[in-house]
């Protein structure tokens, strides 16, 4: 489709500029076919180390052998965030005991507002196999250059704010590689497939 | 709504008040006024309703206020490029023989500086302000966090 593909290319120039500012750019000569650019690396190639709602690290080798659900957000967010955690609840619940076998992580945007407690309160309001990570900001911004997601800090009236983020759903086979978003808004007749590819 | 939801959305139809309730103001009919539950007061919390105008005339939603927010705005979530954001906005158009939502992932009403979390069964007053139809109030039912709207089965009830 021509308009996602637009979407992608507009995301990876973002994505590059974030990738260059935070020093990364290495890797992605190093490890990323010219191609791919614009895609989340794979698990098994990314660095990041957060911290779980349960107190508990969390780096992406824990992750390895089983399929990946993660999205980017924060719990400040009013509309965007728990649409997509309801989303994410109902399709988890159309996949029934299968999606246990999934890891399914939402990742703040926002760590000086979301602490790991924060995250576990939020969450014990959607599907309880959803987790939740948070952790220092340059681990964020790691995750979210290897992930090619883009956020920003949006200064409000009153000194409050909110984030700007990309509001995809990425999903990854048990050995790690990319497979595919769900964008925002995509029909679950749509989601529920995908999410079926990277458990077969 | 899609019908996959439905078994969900009865459960909620048991377990909450419903928002259902319709208000006219001239050719302007208000339903589904709804909101969900906050985790304490310092989160903003959503407005959402369905607007129709059975006129001839384009009309507009210019403004929001409610006792329950200090500080209630008019937002859009925008997706671009991959990358939601949420505009101000200064109007929402209500376009003769047509109806607008303000729905999760478009239009809805932020409220922040909430006097008090909102729980899911609570109902509170929102006035709505339309450029040419002037101000009506409806009661805005609070739904559960999960929750993805109301269910106002017209038939059923
Ligand atoms: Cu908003």
């Amino acid at each position: 489709m021509l308009g996602r593909r637009a979407v992608i290319l507009g995301l990876g120039g973002a994505i590059g500029a974030v990738a260059f500012m935070l020093g990364l750019g290495a890797w992605r000569t190093r490890n990323q076919p010219a191609l791919n650019a614009v895609l989340p690396m794979p698990l098994s190639m990314m660095g990041w180390q957060m911290t779980d709602q349960r107190g508990q690290s969390v780096r992406p080798a824990d992750w390895s052998g089983r399929p990946v659900i993660a999205f980017f957000g924060f719990t400040w967010c009013p509309d965007v965030c728990p649409t997509t955690l309801s989303d994410i609840s109902g399709w988890l619940e159309e996949l029934g005991p299968d999606a246990d076998r999934l890891t399914v992580a939402l990742i703040s945007v926002d760590p000086d507002r979301d602490s790991p407690q924060v995250l576990g309160e939020y969450l014990a309001n959607f599907d309880p196999r959803i987790i939740g990570l948070t952790g220092a900001p340059d681990q964020i911004a790691r995750a979210a250059a290897e992930f090619r997601v883009t956020y920003r800090k949006v200064p409000r009236d009153g000194g409050d704010y909110t984030m700007d983020h990309t509001a995809g759903v990425f999903l990854f086979y048990a050995d790690g590689r990319f497979a595919s978003i769900i964008d925002f808004h995509e029909d679950r007749r749509f989601a529920v497939p995908k999410i079926q590819r990277i458990l077969k | 709504m899609k019908p996959l939801i439905m078994p969900f959305a009865l459960i909620l139809a048991a377990t909450t008040a419903q928002a259902c309730e319709t208000v006219t103001l001239g050719d302007l009919t208000i339903e589904h006024a709804w909101s969900k539950a906050t985790i304490g007061a310092d989160r903003p919390a959503v407005f959402y309703v369905e607007i129709s105008n059975r006129g001839a005339t384009d009309d507009a939603l210019v403004g929001i206020s409610t006792p329950a927010a200090g500080m209630p705005m008019l937002h859009e979530t925008v997706v671009k490029d991959g990358v939601a954001s949420m505009p101000h906005s200064m109007t929402i158009p209500v376009p003769a023989g047509q109806a607008v939502q303000l729905a999760p992932g478009g239009y809805h009403g932020m409220l922040m500086g909430l006097s008090a979390a909102l729980k899911a069964g609570d109902r509170f007053p929102m006035t709505l302000t339309f450029e040419k139809a002037g101000k009506v109030t409806v009661n805005v039912d609070v739904l559960p966090l999960r929750a993805e709207g109301p269910d106002c089965l017209d038939a059923g009830q």
